[in-house]
């Protein structure tokens, strides 16, 4: 119940003045739950040029549960999931860290911070922080050839 | 002495609770003296005068139910909350994040009294009390709700939000996440800890039930001499003071109300003689080993060279071993190139590497089958255990009918029961002496041990086969039943005493370490 009107306010908010960089909008009209995201790689980073698709999927129980968000693009990071679920699971995305008054923007520009900055000690993909903390031109060739090849990226 | 002492002498340590009421608990008041004056022989029995003579194998312990706890619990919370001049509710909080160390809080407590208040999410005055109120103009921050008359609550820290959400994120914390002690504030980044009188004034009765019942939970995972009955269903918790660096010197199986044996030190289901050690590797090892065992020993052989089994599964004599490429003969094991020009026709047998490779590949064989044969003894006792209660379940329905047709009463019956309960004892224990005796490097005591474990095992196979006999004969046979009963529990007290007293001595020596 208390859900519904959060999560109309939420959207609301973040489709009349977007994040830097974000374009918002629902992927079905009629299901509030479901959020579409296009996040450009940001300039200062190995993505930039990229354009990433993430799905956000808010449960039935949001906001006392966190939202998933998902890179359906797929990125070379250390800290989203190398499959075809393209999962990010650290931060306030833990159920054990969210807190309900948190708001779906401070989880958005949480993964832009991330794409500029990886946190590589708390990494889904443990091969890629290691090669990211010991071989960082390494790390960036790859995660630029990705984004080229993956995320549309021209340079 | 009488075997049915022997039964009771175990039992009689956790029916004294009953009546004792607070006594049993005076062990844990002590606590931390204990940690200082305890000598490694904790477990050696300290009142020998009001209980029959305990056996070596045997442990103290007590067994609590679910208001014992809650009621031992409630009064070290006053007790310190005393000594600290803070309400209950927050002595509970700091008895939680202090692991129930008393000493170790009070004295962090006076020493730094700010910063452990700041640790566990209580500001400096947490005795403010607490009460739901309307606020004008307020928003909730989770539900985005702001009706004039929204009940709303906030703790110390003022974090306020509408009653239904805070409800909810209670409920969400204690249903899904089993959370109990250590849920926070709502508010973003707060750390401060609800505490109990803040839940009891926003759950309902369905979660203030189960919210307790998580505290009590805590309250004994996080004490060392506490541990939860593992049976299904089960709602007591075991007292005994055996520490983890004993369990290389006793193996304590503790009883527990509901009637599960088990071992208090890994909760696993009785296994003396065994100590845990070796029973997590043997049941490791059983887990990897028993089934592909048995076809590994039937259908392969080892490479001369390097070891690795290797399965033939076709085609000539010519060996290869996949992995390091030693070439040998099927038949005779010797090294190929000896074999010349006699291409798929072993006629070498008297070739002295084909000699030893057999020697070697016979050692790695009788390895294979001394594991088998323990393994094979340990799974029989375990299997005939399921059938003796099998047959006794059946027998105790045509017994009911013996009550009825040959006027025998319920009291008379009663020795099947007592026999159906030794086998399955008996078996038990039987069952862990194989485990035992596959770790067991061989010395002057082994040989008693084995001589022990024989005994024991035909006393049981004998009493096991007069459970076969039919119905009408059961009857006539009460006598003998009873006697045999007897005698295979006290078969049982001589083996786990000999076993215990060694093992407590350091007199046993094991083909493997114990850690």
């Amino acid at each position: 119940m208390s859900g519904k009107k959060r999560i109309v306010k939420e959207l609301g908010e973040i489709t009349s003045s977007p994040p830097d960089g974000m374009r918002v909008r629902l992927v079905d009209e009629s299901d509030v739950h479901i959020w579409e995201i296009f996040m450009d790689g940001p300039e200062q980073s190995v993505y930039s040029g990229g354009t990433f698709r993430l799905v956000l999927t808010l449960p039935k129980d949001y906001p006392f549960k966190p939202p998933i968000l998902a890179f359906q693009t797929k990125i070379y990071h250390p800290n989203v999931s190398n499959d075809d679920k393209g999962s990010m699971c650290l931060g306030m995305l833990r159920s054990d860290e969210w807190k309900p008054p948190n708001k779906i923007l401070a989880v958005l520009n949480m993964a832009r911070n991330l794409l500029v900055e990886p946190n590589p000690d708390d990494a889904v993909e443990t091969g890629i922080a290691e090669q990211y903390k010991s071989n960082r031109k390494e790390f960036e060739k790859t995660a630029k050839d990705w984004t080229k090849k993956y995320a549309n990226a021209k340079k | 002495m009488d075997s049915d002492d022997d039964m009771r002498s175990v039992q009689s340590s956790d029916d004294d609770f009953m009546d004792g009421g607070d006594s049993p608990f005076s062990v844990d008041d002590d606590d931390d003296s204990d940690i200082d004056l305890d000598d490694g022989i904790g477990f050696e029995a300290q009142d020998k005068d009001i209980y029959p003579a305990k056996k070596s194998y045997e442990v103290d312990f007590d067994v609590f139910g679910p208001e014992q706890i809650q009621a031992h619990q409630d009064r070290q919370v006053e007790e310190v909350s005393n000594i600290l001049g803070q309400p209950t509710e927050s002595t509970a909080i700091l008895l939680r994040y202090a692991k129930w160390n008393k000493e170790r809080l009070i004295e962090s407590y006076m020493d730094r009294q700010d910063e452990v208040l700041e640790a566990v999410g209580l500001g400096s005055d947490a005795n403010v009390p607490r009460k739901i109120t309307k606020v004008k103009g307020f928003i909730c921050d989770i539900c985005c709700e702001d009706d004039a008359d929204l009940d709303t609550f906030a703790m110390k820290c003022g974090h306020r939000f509408c009653v239904d959400c805070y409800k909810q994120y209670l409920s969400q914390k204690i249903k899904e996440e089993g959370e109990a002690a250590r849920i926070k504030c709502p508010g973003d980044g707060c750390n401060r800890t609800v505490d109990s009188k803040s839940l009891d004034l926003l759950v309902g009765h369905d979660l203030h039930a189960r919210y307790h019942e998580l505290l009590t939970r805590t309250y004994v995972d996080d004490k060392d001499n506490l541990k939860w009955c593992p049976a299904p269903n089960c709602v007591y918790a075991i007292d005994c003071k055996v520490k983890a660096r004993d369990l290389m010197r006793i193996v304590p199986t503790v009883l527990c109300k509901c009637g599960h044996p088990f071992c208090f030190g890994c909760t696993l289901a009785d296994h003396q003689p065994a100590p845990c050690a070796l029973v997590k590797k043997w049941l490791k090892k059983c887990e990897d080993d028993s089934e592909t065992a048995n076809w590994i020993s039937a259908n392969t052989k080892e490479c001369p060279k390097c070891g690795s089994t290797i399965e033939k599964n076709g085609g000539c004599n010519h060996m290869t071993c996949r992995k390091c490429r030693h070439e040998f003969c099927w038949m005779c094991m010797g090294i190929w190139s000896e074999h010349g020009t006699s291409w798929y026709n072993c006629n070498r047998f008297e070739e002295k590497s084909g000699h030893d490779a057999r020697d070697a590949q016979a050692k790695s064989r009788q390895s294979l089958e001394r594991y088998l044969h323990y393994y094979n003894r340990y799974a029989n006792h375990e299997q005939s255990a399921k059938l003796d209660k099998d047959i006794y379940l059946k027998t105790e329905k045509k017994m009911t009918q013996l009550q009825v047709t040959a006027s025998m009463s319920w009291i008379e019956v009663q020795f099947l029961e007592s026999a159906s309960q030794a086998l399955q004892q008996c078996r038990q224990t039987l069952k862990w002496t194989y485990a035992f005796a596959y770790y067991l490097a061989r010395n002057n005591q082994t040989e008693i041990f084995e001589d022990n474990q024989k005994d024991l095992e035909m006393a049981v196979e004998n009493l096991s086969e007069m459970f076969e006999k039919s119905v009408d004969q059961l009857a006539g046979l009460k006598v003998d039943m009873l006697d045999k009963t007897s005698y295979c529990n006290r078969r049982r007290v001589i083996l786990l005493e000999h076993t215990a007293n060694d093992l407590k001595a350091g007199n046993w020596e094991f083909n493997v370490t114990l850690t």
